[in-house]
């Protein structure tokens, strides 16, 4: 077996550490209690991104270039996502979560960690199609500002709209998709209805705390990223910011089993991600 | 010193390869066994029940922070990469790795980092190239590293880039392969004589 090969494993996990927290004492991002194992993928693939050899020349262009340290942030924190993904947990949402909001008079929602907004403009669709938008707010929070620019703008490339349209069609959308967008060149904007009651702002789920009771909370695939003890900590905040009867939603191969929280929620069906608080 | 946990991957050909390979396996098989089969992000589910059915051991798609037991088989979910880090699977909607999601590499290159000498890598049938930097990543740790012979193989791309890239402890015809690992799980100092 090869022992330099693991002596330079080890001094890139002793690296990475000092790099991670070097961030957080600078500037306060967070990202020590991220999963490991993609992080670490993440870091590496930025850092041969920007030519460089060692995790600790990358620390030293993070630390003290601005312009390095957003193109950092940009690549921790997107997550690749799609409109309507698992078109199935919207299905369920249209049949079992829109009737139980159409009992409210105002309806307070919030997508966490939105990324670059697909999520957010499936759900402003499928509630505007419910008819039930108009009394809807919802907010998206991410960490990153300049991952909420992109989701404010609206703008997703043209060659991702087959695949989207046929989530859409699969989530019960009746319409057409192409209603919902102009096409300029490889792109498309949202129309811009789509988000006159959403609020972008930033938010960390690492550190920051609750902001507002809520009667529907998304979560769907942001904890993954998550190691263990943040994503309990992220499963107490959603839980506290969540109303009584509040619905949860999850990304389908995450799972309230090996959380703190398990107990305290209903599944809405056996097959979605979708839970209800009832305690 | 035992090995912990066994990756394959596999690509085009692959269902028939790894129903070949599960179905060699006895019931007290007891190290873990992660795979990663290539599939359109479209195709359903069903390739689960597929392989259950010819497996002794149990067959499921695990979820983010499911831990990883011995005497199961792991088959990583479509549209996700699954890694596995204090010995938990964990899954990402990263970008795919070469057209891949799930990606051989990553989640190779995650068990290699994770198990280091402990691992045991197998590339089976492909016609790309994935796995063959997650396979050279364990070799790298002091991890065992077994390709399906390309001649048994449907599609010998996935193989011979692995070959090519890495002094593979062993190149077997897919027939013998599960025996292969069975003998290696209860008498892991095998390779070494």
């Amino acid at each position: 077996m090869s022992t330099v090969a693991t002596e330079v494993n080890d001094l890139e996990d002793i690296e990475i550490s000092l790099l991670l927290d070097g961030l957080y004492r600078a500037y306060g991002f967070d990202f020590r209690e991220y999963s490991r194992a993609s992080i670490k993928r993440r870091i590496l693939d930025l850092m041969h991104g920007e030519n460089l050899a060692t995790v600790s020349a990358f620390q030293d262009r993070v630390l003290h270039d601005a312009a390095c340290l957003n193109r950092f942030l940009l690549g921790l924190s997107v997550h690749a996502t799609a409109m309507f993904r698992d078109p199935s947990f919207y299905l369920t949402f249209r049949k079992k979560v829109v009737p139980l909001l159409r009992t409210y008079p105002t309806v307070q929602i919030w997508v966490a960690g939105c990324s670059t907004g697909e999520e957010v403009y499936s759900l402003a669709i499928l509630l505007q199609e419910e008819r039930l938008y108009g009394r809807c707010r919802i907010y998206a929070t991410d960490i990153s500002q300049a991952v909420l620019r992109k989701a404010r703008d609206g703008i997703f490339p043209l060659a991702a709209m087959r695949d989207y349209t046929n989530n859409y069609h699969q989530a019960g959308g009746a319409n057409e998709f192409s209603d919902y967008y102009t096409a300029q060149y490889d792109s498309v904007i949202f129309s811009s209805a789509l988000k006159s009651n959403v609020v972008f702002s930033e938010h960390n789920l690492a550190t920051d705390g609750s902001f507002n009771e809520f009667q529907v909370i998304l979560c769907r695939n942001v904890m993954i990223y998550f190691n263990k003890d943040l994503q309990a900590r992220v499963h107490h905040l959603l839980y506290d910011s969540l109303s009584m009867f509040g619905v949860f939603g999850l990304g389908n191969k995450e799972s309230l089993k090996f959380t703190p929280r398990a107990a305290f929620y209903e599944h809405l069906n056996d097959k979605d991600k979708l839970y209800r608080k009832v305690m | 010193m035992a090995y912990e946990i066994v990756v394959v991957g596999a690509s085009t050909g692959g269902l028939r390869a790894l129903r070949v390979l599960l179905s060699g396996l006895p019931a007290e098989f007891f190290l873990p066994m992660v795979i990663v089969q290539h599939r359109g992000k479209h195709m359903e589910t069903g390739l689960c029940e597929f392989l259950a059915h010819s497996s002794r051991l149990p067959v499921g798609e695990p979820e983010d922070k499911e831990p990883v037991l011995p005497g199961h088989a792991y088959l990583a979910p479509r549209d996700y990469h699954l890694l596995i880090q204090s010995r938990s699977f964990a899954l990402s909607t990263e970008s795919p790795v070469g057209f891949a999601r799930p990606s051989i590499d990553v989640l190779f290159e995650s068990a290699a980092d994770e198990y280091r000498k402990r691992a045991i890598g197998v590339i089976l049938t492909g016609a790309n190239h994935d796995g063959a930097r997650g396979l050279a990543a364990i070799k790298a740790q002091g991890g065992l590293t077994l390709v399906e012979d390309p001649v048994t193989a449907v599609c010998r791309e996935m193989p011979d880039a692995a070959i090519n890239l890495t002094r593979v402890d062993w190149i077997l015809p897919l027939q013998e392969m599960a025996a292969g690992l069975y003998r290696l799980s209860i008498n892991p100092g095998q390779y070494e004589s």
